[in-house]
């Protein structure tokens, strides 16, 4: 579906030249949910903006559904963008104009559909988004969630078949980013829709994102699957942006606590686990077949997009023929572990 | 009774000339403001879509265009009535009475009113122009789907700051062979020490500017609601 290679964009700033994509390629599949995460300046949002070439980057191609978009002409450019629907963390609704009127905008700058036609997509995309009721209001007197919603409805009403979202959710309160999340979800799964979004929060890309990209210093420092980039990514800056801070910081304490009382027959692990692998007694087997035991120090159970997941941080005590044996176990039941001391 | 006071004390009021003068200044504000409006608009458009980081950057026709903006906003009124006098007898026919006072009070206001309108443009979220450019819009859709319904309640604001502008120019057109109540401010009230008509004519303005004021407040109102 999108096929980025070789990408590179440099600002100009007094006699500097900052860069800000460098040497960035990425693959997106048809109907992936892929999230690209980064800090703020990472250069996120200007490698979103060059997917529909809002920003023109000085080398490289951008490929969506075999249309090279550096190579298009002004106007041909204009009829891409219009199969390419866009939400944003502002909204960017007009206040001059009713939900029904803000919807119905793209269609309107296409200019070949009669006012029927416009009327019957509107409705149905405001249906879509659950705002059918609010046609008539002004953006004022909505709620920022449901602006988001409305925000959807315009991105969607050309029928498009790839959605950016430029950190959609991250002018909205905890509960209403959920609700915009599983209308994103519900979408990408209804309407086959690819989805890239950026975004600096985690809890976006554990929520919807089939793929994950992570972006640093204009450039990607790691992609892959979102639960092998969310479980045990393998960058330290990809650990540091996605580890979960607090685990991050135990990690820190147990390591300098072990490592005056390190003796070897303990050790710290942690193991990382998803799919049905999550259900089953990994803990148990393992005492009961290493014949040692441990004690957890800190553990999470969740879920990434659908699929379960767990992560458990134990101490471990036995020697190192169990230990062996431990490892043997958790490679048969597919737990991911590592060795902490 | 009092009403026959108020009579004693006007004597040299003539309620036909102050009429016919009160009709007169609404004649010229109202065209006046009109080509204002039309002038200006655009004029403000091209100084904000040309300006820097606009979306038809363009340095040259930004800087010649503002130049221009500056000389006239910069030309006392008074002066710009007698330099225009060649020019206004081309186009209207006279440079004297109503007539003859509207196209230097066009000249005056329109670039005025293209600021107004430039900065207004100006405070328009950056982000919409970014929706725009997403949804594949050209510039003349971006003018008119967008910036102009956008606009709609400061450029109210804006005609009517422009319109009050104007009634203070229609009177200073007084001095010039003018029409209108600042016309008769002058040749009678002040020329002719007839201090009562001079009373009338400005209590006359008071009042047009602050229904100008209400009108206007009331529009802004009306559209922010809706």
């Amino acid at each position: 579906m999108i096929k980025i290679n070789n990408l590179y964009k440099s600002y100009q700033h007094k006699k500097h030249s900052i860069k800000v994509l460098d040497n960035v390629s990425l693959e997106v599949k048809r109907g992936e949910v892929f999230g690209i995460i980064g800090k703020s300046g990472a250069g996120k949002s200007t490698l979103l903006k060059c997917l529909n070439l809002l920003e023109q980057p000085d080398s490289g191609n951008i490929n969506i559904d075999g249309l090279d978009l550096t190579s298009l002409t002004k106007s041909e450019l204009r009829q891409a963008r219009q199969q390419i629907g866009v939400i944003f963390q502002h909204f960017n609704l007009l206040n001059s104009k009713t939900i029904f009127d803000n919807v119905a905008l793209p269609l309107k700058l296409q200019g070949n559909l009669t006012s029927s036609q416009i009327k019957q997509t509107v409705d149905e995309m405001l249906s879509l988004v659950g705002l059918s009721q609010l046609a008539t209001k002004y953006p004022q007197s909505l709620s920022g969630g449901q602006k988001q919603r409305v925000g959807i409805a315009r991105a969607l009403v050309t029928k498009p078949k790839l959605l950016l979202s430029d950190e959609a959710t991250s002018a909205l309160d905890p509960e209403t980013t959920n609700e915009i999340l599983e209308l994103l979800l519900q979408i990408n799964q209804k309407l086959a829709i690819t989805i890239v979004l950026i975004t600096h929060e985690l809890e976006v890309v554990r929520k919807i994102c089939d793929k994950v990209a992570v972006i640093d210093g204009g450039k990607i420092i790691e992609q892959g699957n979102a639960f092998d980039i969310l479980l045990h990514p393998k960058q330290s800056l990809t650990r540091k942006l996605i580890i979960e801070e607090e685990t991050e910081k135990y990690l820190e304490q147990v390591k300098t606590f072990y490592q005056f009382e390190k003796t070897a027959s303990r050790h710290i692990i942690l193991l990382s686990f998803v799919g049905e692998t999550t259900y089953q007694p990994i803990l148990n087997t393992i005492a009961q077949e290493a014949k040692a035991n441990f004690s957890i120090l800190r553990g999470e159970l969740g879920r990434i997009k659908h699929m379960p997941f767990g992560q458990l941080l134990i101490e471990f005590n036995g020697d190192e023929q169990s230990l062996a044996l431990a490892c043997q176990v958790m490679q048969r039941m597919q737990v991911h572990y590592e060795i902490i001391s | 009774m009092s009403l026959a006071l108020i009579n004693d004390l006007m004597t040299n009021i003539d309620w036909s000339e102050i009429n016919q003068a009160s009709v007169d200044t609404l004649f010229m504000l109202g065209i006046a403001v009109l080509f204002s409006t039309l002038i200006g608009i655009p004029v403000g458009l091209i100084l904000f879509l040309t300006n820097r980081g606009g979306l038809l950057a363009n340095k040259w026709i930004y800087s010649i265009l503002s130049l221009v903006v500056n000389i006239l906003r910069s030309i006392p009124f008074i002066i710009l009535l007698i330099i225009m006098i060649p020019t206004t007898t081309m186009l209207v026919g006279t440079s004297l009475g109503a007539k003859g006072t509207i196209p230097p009070l066009v000249v005056g206001a329109f670039p005025f009113f293209a600021r107004l309108v430039e900065n207004s443009l100006q405070e328009i979220d950056k982000g919409i122009f970014q929706m725009a450019e997403s949804c594949g819009a050209k510039i003349w859709q971006i003018v008119y789907y967008i910036l102009l319904p956008e606009l709609l309640p400061s450029l109210i604001a804006s005609i009517t700051v422009t319109a009050i502008a104007l009634v203070s120019y229609t009177a200073m057109a007084g001095t010039v062979g003018g029409g209108g109540l600042g016309d008769l401010a002058i040749r009678y009230g002040y020329q002719r020490f007839q201090t009562d008509v001079m009373l009338i004519t400005v209590g006359l303005m008071v009042i047009l500017v602050q229904l100008i004021q209400i009108i206007g407040d009331s529009l802004v109102k009306w559209i922010r609601k809706r």
